[in-house]
């Protein structure tokens, strides 16, 4: 069951126990698909391992509201979501992923070999956060994840394909950022005046295609 | 038409917010006093959420090109229309030609350093709106005019007023503002907060100094936060956070132990403990906060959010009787 807290006085958060995993963040979709169908229920928001809602307190009473997640969450079925595949073509090394021979040396792995697994590996959509579009992925393998930059950047070029920790991501748009920059896609991660304006949703599938490589 | 002659330190256009797009990234922005700009919008004839402008710590100045009517609600920043005071809360005819002049914050004859105004103008600011808003994302660059703050320069267009011609040409008239709530005697601003869900994670130590410490606002404070300097909390261990929702008015507890209190661009999630959540009725008393102010946290239970929040929507309701009572809303 999920630890409910009210986030001030009209949001509730929904948290699971870690770690997160697939099968935990697929339960936290299908809650977020059935509280919005509540009268009374604003935004949800996923998070990793938990959900955020906004609602409205003079429609619905949080106590009431919270008894109502307790007595849906047994119901959920962890598969409500069906994803996209989205295939993100990616241009790695030289000026698109200038972190590239670094995490190459942090990994023990050759240049080539960081390409080779990092756009062998399926991705998953968690959640997207932090800049509109921006997503936090699930599926990096384990032997690429680097810690980020003792320095972050002041300006991450948009597009741009990283590696912070044990996650992989893309920069939507120009923004401060710490994470190892491998290579940069040609793809709009976010366009305001396109339906739906991101290119990824929670749920998603991902696939990192080589468009090119450059080592140094 | 408006002409920005000056932008001040940071003005842009804003509306009550853009919303529904949270699961996408995409923060609520908005003026980060909602209050305000629904009482300035109301002054001046125009729906609630008619966009108006958000001004920084005054040093504005904007010429009317064509005849108008405005509202200014907020720090007042000596303002003066063509040299006459322009009082906050009240609705002034504005004559073709005119320019309203904000002194900026460290002005001779400015009474106390604030931080933000609203300004609504009769028909509202016409910019297209983009995910169902006029309000300008400063952080991602879209929306409100042209994505960004204001220049000196940029021309606004104005949208279509409901006001017949006499309404527009009424002679000046004001609505009392919201109670400023409880204020402490040393001049610190109190915020009323609901412990947040990382509350317990910190040492009582910390509890009580949240509650206790006047906390001073710094100059590294935006639009997307509050920052503030003071006893330093800690947790009684330190654990890595997985990403998570973030509201306006989370006070977020980064390693250096200096809280954040998040405002409309802050990001849509975070990794920080959420110490605590600035109930949504104080959150334009946050917005008008001056830098180098003091801040007072206070605990508070849901009854008593809930009934603040009560309060001020009894508040906005008073207002709109008055203004229908008085002839200006309503069939003419």
């Amino acid at each position: 069951m999920p630890r409910l807290h009210p986030l001030g006085d009209a949001a509730l958060l929904c948290e699971l126990p870690p770690p997160a995993t697939l099968p935990q963040q697929q339960r936290i979709w299908a809650l977020g698909a059935e509280v919005q169908r509540w009268a009374g229920v604003g935004e949800v928001l996923p998070g990793m391992n938990n959900l955020t809602l906004t609602f409205d307190p003079t429609a619905i009473d949080i106590d009431a509201l919270m008894a109502r997640v307790n007595e849906a969450w047994p119901r959920l079925s962890a598969t409500a979501i069906e994803g996209r595949r989205v295939e993100i073509p990616v241009a790695y090394g030289g000026v698109h992923g200038p972190d590239l021979a670094d995490v190459a040396a942090h990994t023990g792995l050759t240049q080539a070999e960081v390409v080779r697994r990092h756009s062998a590996a399926d991705y998953v959509v968690y959640l997207l956060g932090f800049l509109p579009g921006f997503a936090f992925m699930g599926g990096l393998p384990p032997e690429l994840a680097t810690p980020r930059r003792s320095e972050p950047r002041t300006a991450v070029p948009a597009r741009s394909v990283g590696i912070g920790g044990e996650q992989t991501g893309i920069y939507p748009l120009v923004s401060p950022g710490g994470w190892q920059l491998i290579g940069r896609t040609s793809l709009e991660l976010f366009d305001p005046s396109a339906e739906p304006p991101t290119l990824l949703r929670p749920g998603d599938r991902v696939r990192f295609i080589v468009e090119s490589v450059q080592t140094t | 038409m408006m002409l920005v002659q000056k932008p001040g330190m940071l003005a842009s256009v804003q509306d009550l917010g853009r919303h529904g797009h949270r699961q996408l990234g995409i923060c609520p922005g908005g003026a980060l006093d909602v209050l305000a700009l629904t009482l300035a919008n109301r002054l001046v004839g125009n729906a609630d959420g008619a966009a108006g402008l958000e001004i920084t710590m005054g040093g504005c100045e904007i010429r009317f090109e064509t005849a108008t009517r405005i509202a200014l609600v907020g720090d007042g920043f000596g303002a003066r229309l063509d040299g006459a005071p322009l009082w906050p809360c009240w609705s002034v005819p504005v004559a073709a030609g005119q320019t309203l002049k904000l002194a900026g914050a460290n002005a001779a004859g400015v009474k106390k350093a604030g931080l933000r105004s609203w300004l609504a103008v009769a028909g509202g600011i016409d910019v297209p709106p983009v995910l169902g808003s006029r309000s300008t994302d400063l952080k991602a660059g879209f929306g409100g005019h042209q994505g960004r703050a204001l220049r000196k320069g940029d021309r606004l267009a104005l949208g279509a007023t409901a006001l017949d011609a006499a309404r527009l040409a009424r002679r000046p008239f004001g609505v009392r503002g919201p109670d400023g709530g409880p204020e402490e005697s040393d001049g610190s601003i109190a915020l009323r907060v609901l412990p947040g869900p990382e509350f317990d994670q910190f040492t009582a130590a910390s509890h009580s100094q949240l509650w206790n410490e006047r906390w001073r606002i710094t100059a590294q404070s935006n639009r997307m936060g509050s920052r503030l300097a003071g006893a330093e909390l800690n947790r009684k261990r330190s654990a890595d956070m997985l990403s998570s929702g973030v509201i306006p008015g989370t006070v977020q507890v980064p390693p250096s132990g200096q809280p954040i209190i998040l405002m409309g661009d802050a990001q849509t999630t975070g990794g920080y403990p959420r110490i605590g959540v600035v109930i949504r009725a104080d959150l334009w008393k946050l917005a008008r906060a001056p830098l180098d102010g003091r801040l007072r946290l206070v605990q508070v239970d849901m009854a008593a959010a809930l009934q603040a929040w009560a309060e001020q929507q009894r508040y906005l309701a008073q207002v709109a009787q008055g203004l229908a009572a008085a002839g200006w809303t309503g069939p003419a």
